[in-house]
């Protein structure tokens, strides 16, 4: 038990946090900077197919299949994948950074798809019915009926998602790409508890934050005409690729 | 690495195979060891918050929050308790499931009719038999599903425990792979992961299957 003081200690040690070449603050930063990226790229990529597949209600089946099998390679095992890669096309570039970014874009790629997917797909087929009555083209069958009823099942995806980048940036350290989880990474290597103690109690604090902060968000987006409906399927949608169990692999 | 390092080394596989399944095996253990105790628990769970309704939202806030955590981290977390040993990495893998088999096994049985119940009362059954021999059948299919997700997630994870000094095939893959450059390690530990991923996936279909022949005989 002494080595969560410990580990606590060394959390409340400034000068563990300003050191400029192995600091908690540059750790904390390369930590955040790497997470936001990948989120970034990972939506920009997944959102736009989601959508697509979603309000064509075709090829679906094969796009899930194939984000499935992404789900069962570990989040290491990315990292794995990755970095011979970038290291045989880049040279010492192809370390660090850029095989990080691209395992965290490939880990958190299927969330976002298959939420979207099953999101849209949920929609009351009525509902899109009376819009194609009204005139709607599918764009705005898309932007205005479609987007709004499924987000709060998207966003669910966004925040798996997010909340898997938070914790697979820990691992990055060991392909060069630094984090806070260099200070867990070495810090067992060298038998140095209180700095591994300390900085997963900071992990830890980091993912609980993002879960929180995107929880939020999901709940204030439900649309304003859905609101107080079903608030149970709701809650918590998704969060294991919905319905309940989806099919995994 | 070196530059003329290939990708892929039959030889080193050939050489290496007992050492391989030596890694598959332990692999394999902790993952029917976590799953197992922790669908034990999340039953117990499940059972506490059917009984105890309020209870449901602080036990899904409690495992959604510990879900949360970063698998390095709550292992790193757990060395205080309970070492560098095996006890750790079960313990923490067993929490992980919580969530996904707890959640999915409250919808089972939340989703089973009515009317079935009451056909259940008709017929004489009491509580705990029509719990048994009528709510559990019919609900068993969502809690197998449950059972895939957190197996295939469980797989995934105890790659992890190789930072705490165990094996499985993130051996494969962070000490003898990633460490020392080595890709062929690498491939080799990941396309184990996916295989046995798969394998127990199908494998847990087939045994929903096979404990609910009357879902199959309705489909025609």
């Amino acid at each position: 038990m002494e080595l969560f003081g410990e580990g606590i200690a060394w959390l409340a040690n400034p000068g563990n946090w300003t050191d400029p070449r192995n600091g908690i603050l540059l750790r904390l930063w390369e930590h955040i900077s790497l997470s936001v990226t990948s989120l970034l790229v990972a939506a920009l990529l997944a959102l736009p197919l989601g959508l697509w597949i979603g309000h064509r209600g075709r090829g679906g089946a094969a796009v899930i299949g194939i984000a499935n099998i992404g789900r069962a390679v570990p989040s290491v095992g990315w990292l794995g994948i990755v970095f011979p890669i970038t290291l045989a096309l880049f040279g010492r570039d192809g370390l660090g950074f850029l095989p990080a970014l691209i395992a965290l874009v490939a880990l958190a790629i299927p969330p976002m798809v298959t939420n979207t997917y099953a999101g849209l797909r949920e929609v009351d087929r009525d509902l899109i019915e009376a819009g194609r009555g009204m005139g709607m083209r599918e764009m705005q069958l898309l932007r205005r009926l479609e987007v709004p009823a499924a987000l709060p099942v998207i966003l669910a995806g966004v925040r798996i998602s997010a909340v898997q980048t938070v914790a697979t940036a820990t691992l990055a350290s060991i392909v060069g790409g630094g984090t806070l989880g260099e200070f867990i990474v070495q810090g067992i290597f060298v038998r140095a508890l209180d700095r591994v103690v300390g900085a997963a109690i900071l992990v830890a604090g980091l993912a609980i934050l993002t879960e929180l902060i995107f929880s939020l968000i999901q709940r204030r987006a439900v649309s304003p005409g859905l609101r107080g409906r079903s608030a149970l399927s709701l809650a918590e949608p998704g969060h294991v690729g919905p319905p309940v169990g989806g099919s995994a692999v | 690495m070196n530059e003329n390092e290939p990708f892929i080394r039959f030889d080193w596989i050939a050489n290496n195979v007992d050492e391989i399944g030596q890694r598959l095996s332990e692999h394999v253990l902790m993952v029917v060891a976590s799953v197992l105790i922790g669908f034990v628990v999340s039953f117990g769970l499940a059972l506490v918050a059917r009984r105890f309704p309020r209870s449901y939202g602080s036990i899904l806030a409690v495992t959604g929050t510990i879900y949360a955590i970063p698998s390095l981290a709550l292992f790193v977390l757990l060395i205080p308790l309970t070492g560098l040993s095996v006890t750790t990495g079960v313990v923490a893998l067993v929490l992980y499931t919580l969530l996904i088999l707890f959640r999915n096994i409250v919808t089972a049985l939340e989703g089973v009719p009515p009317d079935v119940i009451e056909a259940a009362n008709g017929m004489g059954y009491g509580p705990a038999q029509r719990f048994w021999r009528v709510e559990l059948p019919i609900a068993l299919p969502i809690v197998v599903a449950g059972l895939r997700i957190a197996t295939v997630t469980t797989i995934g994870l105890v790659t992890i425990t190789t930072f705490i000094g165990l094996g499985g095939l993130g051996y494969l893959i962070i000490n003898s792979g990633t460490r020392r450059f080595f890709p062929t390690s690498i491939y080799v530990g990941v396309l184990l992961c996916v295989l046995l991923a798969v394998l127990a996936d199908i494998g847990l279909l087939w045994l929903q299957r096979r404990l609910t022949p009357w879902a199959q005989a309705r489909q025609g």
